[in-house]
This record gives C-alpha cells, structure tokens and sequence, in this order.
C-alpha cells in the first residue's frame, strides 16, 4: 500500500470529533406523524391559525407525494412514523443574556470549540444558538435593532413579525416543492429569520449554529431571510452533531429573497455526523435551499462546504428573476468511508442580462461517493443571459467514485453557456515532492486538497474559512504572498 | 568530516536493478559531480538518496551525519537537512508557492527544535532571498510550480533550496532543459550556497553545467555503479572524449 493511500485510511480512520450526546432534558412528542402532530407542534409554538393552516396543507400535500427516488445515493428506508417530530429542551429558557444558558448546554458549545461568549468578542458574529429546536442564546439583536435588522429565530419572528413572516414564507420554496421541503413545511420546528431593510448594509456577519439533539429527533429547520432594496447581508450557518448509531433525518429548508440591489450572501459548513468507518449511522441530510433574486441588479451568493452526513442531497439554487441579477454556487463536497453526496445547484434564469457562476469541487475518498447535479435554465425571455460551470472531482484512493450530472435547457438563443469539467487523482509525485520539503504525508494531502478546493475557500467569510479548512484539515492558504 | 557515506548501494525500480554497488563519500564543504550518459542511474541515485517510494534499496547502507538514511522517511530526510532540486519539479495547483514554502520551513524548524517564522519574519527572508537569486518576486504568489516555465521550475527549485538552507542538496539534472542565461542564474544560486558546512551533489549529463559549478569532485556513473573519479579535469575530458571511451575503460 502507497503512502498515501495509508495516511486516507488514518485520516478515514479517524475518529469524529465532534461526537457526544448532552443530557439534557428534552420536550418531546410521541414517534409519528398525523394531523394531530402537526397541530400540537403549531400550538407548542403558540402559532396564528394562518400558520397552522399552511402547516396542514404541506401536510395533505406531503401524503400524496413518494419519496424521490432520481438521485445517486442509497440508503435503507426511512420509516416517517418512527421519527419524533419536535423536542425542545425542557427549561425553556427566557434569558437577559448568555450567563443564563444551561451550563451543559453551554459546555457542549465549548466542546465544540464555538463558546458563544467567544463568538460575541472575538468575532463580532452575532449568534443566533440553534440547540435541537428551540433557540437558546441570541446576541448582538439589540445592536442590529438599531439599524432596522430583524435577526431572531424564526418562533420569535412568527410572534413578533407575523406579518412578514407571512408575506415571504414560501414564495421562494411553496409548501408543495419536493417531499422533504413539504414534510418540513408541516412540521418545522424552529430556525432562523433576518430581515434587513432598505439600504441597510448588515455591519456583521450574522451566523447560527445547528446542532441536533435528542435521540430520534428529526431536525426540521426553517430559515428565511429577506434583503430589501440596496440591502446587503452576508449569513453563515454551520453545524455539527452527536454521534449515534441509528439515522437521523434532517430535512431543512432555506429560503432567501433579494429585492433591488440587494446582495446576500449565504455560506454553510455542513459537519452533521457521517457514520462510523463502517457506514453506521449518520445523517440522512435532505435539504431545500433556494434564494430568488426578484430585484434588478440582485445578487445571492451560496458558498458551502459539505464534509458530514452519511447522505447529502442538497441544490442551493437561485431563481433570476431581476434584470441583470446574478446568482453564483460555490461548493466542496467531501465524501469519506461510506458517505454519499449528490449535491449541486439550480440556477433559473427568467431576467434578461442575468449571470449565474457555478464552481464545484467534489472530493472522494475511501469508499465516499460524490455526485455533482446541476440544472442550468435559462427561459425564453432571458436575453442575454450567462452561465459558467466549472464542477472538479478529486479522488483519493480507488475504491471512491465521482460522478457529474449536468442539465442544461435553453430556450434562448442569445445565451451563452459554458461547461467545464475535470476528473483527477492526488498524485504520488505531488505528494513526494512535498515530503522532500519536510511535509508529513498527511500535511501534504492537506495542503493538496486545499489547492483544490481554493476557489471555494476564497469566497467564505474569513472567520468561516478558517473553520473550513480545519474540517478539512487543511492549512490556512493565502496568509503570506 | 565525512556527512555522507554511501556503501555497496544497489537499489531497483520497479523491480529492475539500476544501482549496482555505489560507494561514494562526501563531506562538508565539498561540491561532487555525477555524471554519467543516459541509463547509467544518476537521477536513481539521486532520488534514492531523497527517499522516494518507488525507488527500493535491496542492498548497502548509507549513512548521513553517522545516521542511518535509508531508515528515515523522506520527510524525515528532509527536515535533518537533504534536500533535493527535482529534475521535473511537480505542480500543485492553488497551493501557494509562498505559503508551501513556508510550510516546509517551518515543518524543518519545528523539528530542528526552532521557533516557527510568522509571516512578516518569512515573508522578510522570502525578499532577501529571491533578491538574491534575481526571482521575480511575482513568482512566490503563484501556485507552486503551475504554469511555470522549464526555466521558472529550476530556479525555483534552487530558490527553495536557498530558503530551507539544507545541509546537503540534491541537484537532479537540474541544468537539463535550461538556456545559458538560465543555467548561469542557477549557478550562481548554487555557487551563492556553497559553504563549508553544506555539501552539494550536482547530477548532470553535460559539463557545461559544471563550467559554472566548478566541483571538488567528479565521479562518472555507468551500469548502476561509479567506473571513474577524479577532479575537474575528468570532466572536461568527458567533454572531449564523450562517454563511450569510459564505458570501454572501464
């Protein structure tokens, strides 16, 4: 065996670190799904009746629908009555401030190396905690009320904005989109608003933290964000879990809406638990997210790194509906063991002069299978529009696989599209030639994997990147020269 | 002092034996030729001396600094001190040429028990040094190696060896491919390099390079093991003569 397929297998071998389960008590209802559950969850979170009925229809809808079945990934069958579908921690907190988080809560924060307190002074990122379903932690909002920015979790915004809440909620990701953003329509439980308002530019870099808790809790998220006119937002979400054996479901939705000269840019680092070296447990991670860029001269931006779950199955997309509005997809995907992705993006031009940008990085080691499926439409009144696809595949060792789906429908001729596409293996010179400079194997994977990745780290806020490139396990690039 | 020691080395690739039974001894200070026509396993000795997996040792001992090398890891090679110019200096696209640099160093500093460089103490002797070597300083914020050419490649070779200061360098075949104006800016980061602490082996084919690099010694290398040394003279009568007049010496 070469030496570096040895240091894949270390790094394959390698514990996740992020693995522990809190004992804190949590709220929950019975394992299943019906009406019923669906109006205990709205009347937990004590929900208008608009609400509640908008539940109700996802739900109605999500019986008719069937699992898709279209997308490269394999997994035993989700049994939906054996999933609890809200769990909130018991001590439902109402805090001044950070000090009256549950200190075990609290403590599982600072194993994952994000106390919050930390967060608020070294970063200047407002933390909106996300612990299973219910926030526990919010900071920063008294300073972003100041300038008009809404930033709460999205229980808050249902009581204190009812009203915008119901004028963005689902016009970007309608209750019957797909099966797993229908099933999250009907049973969200909690997750995160922003609204930024006219010509306001957000002064930081507004974040949450996702963490799944309780066993057998499906997580459920709900984030909305809106940007009005000349606003600009720059949101980072990341998130790891517990170690468990059996799977858990994880079935988000993000919506994102750009109104004239708007600008958001959304990143993520995904670290949900991928399973042990077995292909054990894991997260089933079925997410929805798309932004639409109605105004003119809009621009929505997704970054994300995708290193966890045992199933990804995620196409952040942008749907350009402004003149002259862009959307870009930056992506890593990594996939280790038995991990499978099939991730990309949906990029819908309806504006005229509109630009999308897609660059995906695709990293397949051990016996991790990476699948890139992007849609690029462009319709019939989309003078002038423009993409370019850039989507790179790195494999590590043989027995992983890297795959590429790419769809194109163009309905008008003036556009113009461009495809590009590339397959490699980490070379064995490359990695010599970094150990006659004095680096480990594992260093020099590193660093050859960070290179790869570059064009996607370089559009990650820096605070974010930084924690990318530890997920990876790679060192920072670009810090001198 | 004797640094390197090299005894009855016979070493195959891919299973087929290339290095027949070298014996060879360099010391600090000293600067040695290998030369030798094609096939006749210079890059082999080379490669072998810098740990590379593909090329396997099946007899001999060498010994470096009174340690075993041949049981150290490349990188373990590496951080103690040897260095090797690459004959095909590899590409590592986005990795950045500086920020690899830096790596390595501080990889080597660490484990020579030394504090690590931040970046303004790097970035600081990164300018002395290719102010030295005459390197475009816009070569050190492009990736490793990406888009070089032949010329770029070598002499950033030679500027890595001069930032990691090694004790003994490698130079494979570094003059190969390279124009006179190139080759003379190569030499003279290596003659800017010599040092009675360092020890340097130039592998080459031609002499030219060592019109520029003026060796101690010359050691002509034919069918896996060295039939001749000698001084600098030995090489300009291989210039003369060419190789085959060795070959049937010997």
């Amino acid at each position: 065996m070469t030496t570096a397929t040895r240091t894949i297998e270390e790094l394959a071998n390698r514990e996740y670190q992020y693995g522990f389960v809190t004992d804190v008590e949590a709220e929950t209802v019975p394992k299943g799904l019906n009406e019923e559950v669906v109006r205990l969850i709205s009347e937990k979170k004590r929900e208008p009746a608009w609400l509640l009925e908008w539940r109700l229809k996802a739900y109605r809808t999500w019986l008719t629908m069937t699992e898709p079945t279209w997308q490269n990934v394999h997994y035993p069958a989700i049994d939906y009555q054996d999933i609890i579908y809200y769990s909130a921690p018991k001590k439902r907190p109402t805090l001044n401030s950070l000090d009256e988080v549950d200190p075990e809560i609290r403590a599982t924060f600072e194993k994952l190396g994000i106390p919050l307190e930390e967060q608020k002074l070294l970063a200047g990122v407002a933390v909106d905690a996300v612990f299973d379903s219910v926030s526990v932690g919010t900071t920063f909002r008294a300073k972003l009320a100041e300038l008009g920015i809404i930033f709460c979790s999205f229980s808050d915004a249902v009581q204190e904005h009812p009203d915008l809440v119901r004028k963005y909620l689902g016009t970007v990701v309608p209750y019957s989109d797909n099966f797993f953003a229908t099933l999250n329509s009907a049973v969200f439980s909690d997750g995160s608003f922003a609204y930024i308002p006219k010509g306001v530019r957000c002064p930081m870099e507004l974040s949450t933290y996702f963490r799944i808790n309780a066993q057998n809790t499906g997580q459920f998220e709900r984030t909305l964000l809106i940007a009005e006119e000349g606003a600009h937002v720059s949101y980072l979400e990341g998130c790891t879990a517990p170690m468990r054996d059996e799977n858990q479901l994880h079935a988000a939705v993000v919506e994102l809406v750009a109104l004239d000269n708007a600008t958001i840019k959304y990143s993520t680092i995904q670290n949900w638990y991928p399973g042990d070296k077995q292909g054990k447990g894991g997260i089933f991670n079925f997410v929805t997210k798309r932004g639409k860029a109605a105004g003119v001269n809009s621009k929505i931006t997704w970054t994300q790194v995708e290193t966890g779950s045992a199933i990804t199955w995620k196409y952040p997309g942008c749907i350009l509906q402004g003149d002259n509005s862009i959307g870009e997809f930056y992506s890593v995907a990594t996939t280790n063991n038995w991990q499978q992705a099939d991730t990309g993006t949906k990029m819908i031009h309806i504006g005229r002069n509109t630009k999308s940008t897609i660059v995906s990085k695709g990293i397949s080691a051990g016996h991790g299978q990476n699948t890139y499926r992007g849609m690029v439409k462009i319709g019939k009144q989309a003078h002038g529009a423009r993409n370019y696809s850039q989507c790179d595949s790195l494999l590590i060792g043989d027995q992983c696989g890297a795959h590429t789906f790419p769809y194109l429908e163009i309905k008008n001729t003036s556009a113009r599209v461009e495809h590009e596409a590339s397959t490699s293996k980490i070379d064995e010179d490359q990695i010599f030639y970094c150990r006659q400079r004095g680096l480990s194997t594992e260093d020099a994977v590193n660093l050859i994997v960070s290179g790869f990745c570059r064009e996607v780290f370089r559009e990650l806020p820096m605070e974010f990147a930084v924690e990318a490139q530890k997920l990876l396990s790679v060192s920072l690039e670009g810090s001198v020269g | 002092m004797t640094m390197l020691d090299i005894h009855n080395l016979h070493v195959r690739v891919g299973g087929k034996p290339i290095l027949q039974g070298i014996d060879l001894s360099v010391s600090a200070g000293e600067v040695h030729a290998i030369m030798g026509p094609n096939g006749s396993g210079k890059s082999t000795l080379a490669r072998a001396l810098s740990g590379h997996p593909d090329y396997q040792v099946t007899e001999g001992e060498v010994s470096y600094e009174g340690r075993d090398l041949l049981a150290m890891d490349p990188e373990a090679r590496a951080r103690e001190g040897v260095f090797m110019a690459f004959q095909y200096p590899v590409e590592i696209p986005g990795v950045n040429n500086a920020y690899f640099l830096k790596a390595a160093l501080n990889a080597i500093r660490k484990h020579r028990g030394q504090e690590e460089l931040d970046a303004i103490e790097f970035m600081a002797l990164m300018r002395e040094k290719a102010t030295l070597l005459e390197i475009d300083p816009s070569m050190l914020s492009r990736s490793v190696n990406e888009g070089f050419s032949g010329g770029e490649k070598k002499r950033n070779e030679i500027f890595q060896m001069a930032v990691l200061e090694p004790k003994l360098a490698i130079l494979d075949e570094t003059d190969s491919g390279l124009d006179i104006d190139a080759l003379k800016l190569v030499a003279n980061g290596v003659n800017a390099m010599r040092s009675p602490e360092r020890a340097i082996i130039v592998v080459t084919h031609y002499q030219r390079l060592l019109d520029y690099i003026v060796p101690d010694v010359v050691h002509v290398l034919s069918g896996g093991r060295i039939v001749k040394s000698g001084d600098r003279a030995l090489a300009l009568e291989l210039e003369d003569k060419g190789y085959g007049w060795l070959e049937t010496s010997a």
